[in-house]
């Protein structure tokens, strides 16, 4: 039967998440994104939240059940809604652990998921995009060739997160060049050794505050066990639709806080004796911005519901997030043209929320729910 | 309860059986009532009074009758606004033009409904249920007097027991059903008093054959050419004064009460004329996709920007905005029907519906090309009919209006 509300868990998840937005992560946005960093205090603070571990079995030394994608992306977009940069810092393990709990077999889960079930934060990474303008996460251009125990990478990737930071990262690579999604396979691997090199961090035009690096893989050697699911494999497509439905709702979290901004400065904003608000060529600004946040955040729910439901998903997340993306463009586009010169100036977060926008149509797989 | 968006077996069973009528009845005969554009289907109009017993939707009219009076057993979550929009969504896929000609309350039972007491809406909507089709219409808009209902200037004026209506109306739809066709009503928007403004109008029911109202024009129309739309007349028109409906006080104008009741309707109507927008849509795009998968075109779902064709590109475009859409549709619904405020979500729904599927049409007649533009196919047709839904029950433009007044915080004169 159709229904729009929340249960009483997602409720206090999406509270808890959302006054530690508002408290914490979104008061230090201009300083993390100015000082490319992210204060680790905060780090610490959103890791204390739980909600990785709260959503690894006890049977992996975790203290909860698997979380609902649905839950998953209702808390994603509360932390997007401090900031972006921040939100991907904190998120960006869960990548490395749900890939690891939703298809790794006993041995991998035994052996990976209880390093993510402490007290303090462990970062971890997946590396997927790669740094060529036709970039396609079903036609890979790094591939994994079996050799007796093990596999050989070589490739290169980009928009790494937290390769320097981290031990242990997913490696997507092509197992069967030419076959499309079911063409890639995952490597749970260390993040440094023989065969990789990481680059300097990244500059890009925006999440600043996220470290991201690009990797060579030259003959990296890993152990065939290392192979996500063994010798069976990985559903890489399912991950990479879990992936989307995270990034469209930290899309839907940053364009909602923009809207909010956006809205509060045209009904304060005064020109020509009235609220710039009171003019419709800014209300209906304002207007389409908010219809279009809703209109993503209802198809990454619907996405969400039907992975939980354990239909077919895959369609509909890769819908949300192509929508998501291009919704976060528009609406941050419109809250710099509606702060005017204002919203051009660092004095004012729109221009972040604009440089970090663009990166949702390039983003896969660094997040996941 | 939580969040899910699986139709209830009761909704999905009438969402099956209205689909396969729409397929069977709907669509064979779209073109002929098209192209002869004052014709009525009178067998279907027997029909389908006989099978629904009038009203196309639950959501109006006699189901809510029964309730009156009786004390609410358990808070039981009801859905008849969200099956209103199914139901309505899968006859705006068999043809628009169809459905809206369809018999049954419509708009004028509607305000009945929203503000009439227990005897006018006996009096006035039980003949929904009889053998023979009746329509309702609703007379609001003028020349001078659109959106901007608050110019109406079609007055009342009280004489004894009877008001005299005095003025024009235009685009009444089913306007000619309602009143030379069957023995429907029109409910006509009236002022009591121009200087009262919006505290001033009033609706009033005005029965089929009343002397002094006359159909004076019948309107050709781009799309919807079934459903007649009408101008009516109104000279020296006498109503019994029990046809007023709601309170006859002209207050002050702090206290629009009367006008409030409108937009109340305007709260349950808009949801649905989003919903008579996407099932227009999703013929279109029904009709695109399978008419690509026959010549072997493939969408692949999931490749990345910079991969996709324009082809594929429009096609992904069309799917999101729709099913957009139409969440954003049942999500009013759905608040309607657990009572809770849904001004804003309705007139968002009804914004992006409206626009979408206007795109979403337009869009597929062009990549159909020759096909899309022939008459031949029914896509032409569809997308002349959607561009109504983005035009009654209030514009995009409107939509949006009302849409930023809420979110602002602004009243009428802060954000005209």
């Amino acid at each position: 039967m159709i229904s729009f509300e929340l249960s009483d868990e997602q409720k206090l998840v999406k509270d808890t998440v959302a006054s530690f937005a508002a408290d914490q992560i979104e008061p230090i946005m201009r300083e993390s994104d100015d000082s490319e960093n992210v204060r680790q205090d905060i780090i610490s603070k959103g890791w204390g939240l739980g909600l990785l571990g709260g959503s690894i079995p006890e049977e992996y030394e975790g203290f909860g059940e698997e979380i609902s994608a649905l839950t998953g992306v209702i808390a994603i977009e509360e932390l997007a809604w401090g900031d972006l940069s921040t939100a991907l810092y904190l998120t960006a393990p869960a990548a490395l652990a749900l890939s690891v709990l939703d298809q790794g077999n006993e041995e991998q889960k035994k052996e990976i998921l209880p390093a993510f079930t402490g007290e303090e934060y462990r970062p971890a990474s997946c590396a997927l995009v790669e740094p060529y303008f036709n970039f396609c996460p079903s036609a890979l251009k790094a591939v994994a060739v079996r050799d007796g125990d093990e596999y050989v990478l070589n490739g290169k990737k980009c928009l790494v997160p937290l390769a320097q930071e981290s031990e242990s990262m997913i490696i997507f690579a092509a197992t069967q060049p030419g076959m499309g999604f079911s063409s890639v396979d995952a490597f749970v691997v260390p993040a440094a050794g023989q065969g990789v090199t990481v680059s300097e961090r990244e500059r890009n035009m925006g999440i600043k505050a996220l470290p991201t690096y690009q990797l060579e893989l030259k003959d990296r050697r890993v152990p065939a066990a290392s192979r996500l699911g063994g010798e069976s494999g990985s559903d890489f497509l399912r991950l990479l639709s879990r992936s989307r439905l995270a990034l469209a709702a930290l899309a839907v979290g940053m364009s909602r806080r923009c809207v909010e901004y956006s809205r509060d400065y045209s009904i304060q904003r005064v020109a020509f004796g009235d609220p710039i608000a009171s003019r419709q060529a800014i209300a209906f600004m304002v207007a389409e911005m908010a219809i279009e946040v809703d209109a993503a955040r209802l198809l990454t729910w619907e996405a969400a519901w039907r992975c939980d439901k354990g239909m077919d998903f895959e369609k509909d997340a890769a819908l949300a997030k192509n929508y998501a993306a291009e919704m976060a463009m528009m609406v941050c586009d419109r809250g710099v043209q509606i702060m005017g010169g204002h919203g051009y100036i660092n004095e004012n977060p729109v221009e972040l929320w604009f440089r970090n926008a663009r990166g949702f149509a390039t983003f896969e797989g660094m997040v996941m729910v | 309860m939580m969040i899910d968006f699986e139709l209830s077996p009761r909704i999905k069973g009438t969402k099956n059986m209205i689909h396969m009528f729409a397929e069977s009845a709907l669509r064979p005969i779209a073109r002929e009532y098209d192209t002869n554009e004052h014709k009525k289907p009178q067998d279907l109009l027997k029909m389908v009074q006989k099978v629904m017993g009038g009203g196309i939707s639950g959501a109006f009219g006699t189901e809510e009758k029964k309730k009156e009076g009786e004390e609410p057993k358990e808070k039981k979550r009801r859905e008849t606004n969200l099956a209103g929009g199914v139901t309505v969504e899968e006859i705006f896929w068999g043809d628009a033009g169809l459905a809206l000609s369809f018999p049954g309350p419509g708009l004028g039972g509607a305000a009945v409904q929203a503000s009439g007491t227990p005897e006018q809406k006996e009096k006035f909507l039980a003949r929904f249920a009889g053998e023979e089709p009746v329509w309702g219409a609703m007379a609001i808009t003028e020349a001078e007097a659109g959106s901007d209902t608050a110019n109406i200037r079609t007055t009342a004026v009280l004489d004894g027991d009877e008001y005299i209506l005095n003025g024009e109306k235009i685009f009444v739809t089913s306007g000619k059903s309602a009143l030379v066709e069957s023995q429907g009503f029109v409910v006509v928007w009236a002022t009591l008093d121009r200087k009262a403004g919006r505290a001033g109008i009033k609706p009033f029911v005005v029965e089929h054959g009343t002397p002094g109202m006359e159909v004076t024009k019948i309107e050709d129309k781009l799309g919807i050419r079934c459903s007649d739309t009408v101008s009516l007349a109104f000279m020296d028109c006498r109503v019994p004064k029990e046809n007023l409906l709601g309170n006859p006080e002209v207050v002050d104008k702090s206290k629009t009460e009367g006008f409030k009741k409108v937009m109340a309707t305007f709260d349950a109507t808009r949801p649905l004329v989003a919903a008579m927008a996407i099932g227009v849509g999703s013929a279109a795009l029904d009709l695109l996709k399978k008419t690509l998968a026959e010549e072997g075109v493939e969408i692949r779902y999931g490749i990345s920007p910079c991969r996709m064709t324009a082809l594929e590109r429009d096609i992904m475009k069309m799917d999101a905005d729709l099913k957009a859409a139409r969440l954003l549709t049942w999500r009013a619904l759905w608040m309607l029907d657990n009572g809770q405020r849904n001004d804003l979500q309705s007139s968002m729904a009804k914004a992006k519906a409206g626009s979408a599927v206007t795109w979403i049409t337009q869009k597929a007649v062009e990549i159909m090309g020759p096909l899309g533009y022939s008459q031949d196919l029914l896509l032409e047709k569809w997308m002349r009919d959607s561009k109504i839904n983005d035009i009654f029950e209030g514009t995009g433009q409107i939509q949006l209006l009302v849409t930023a007044r809420r979110l602002l915080g602004f009243s009428r004169e802060q954000l005209k």
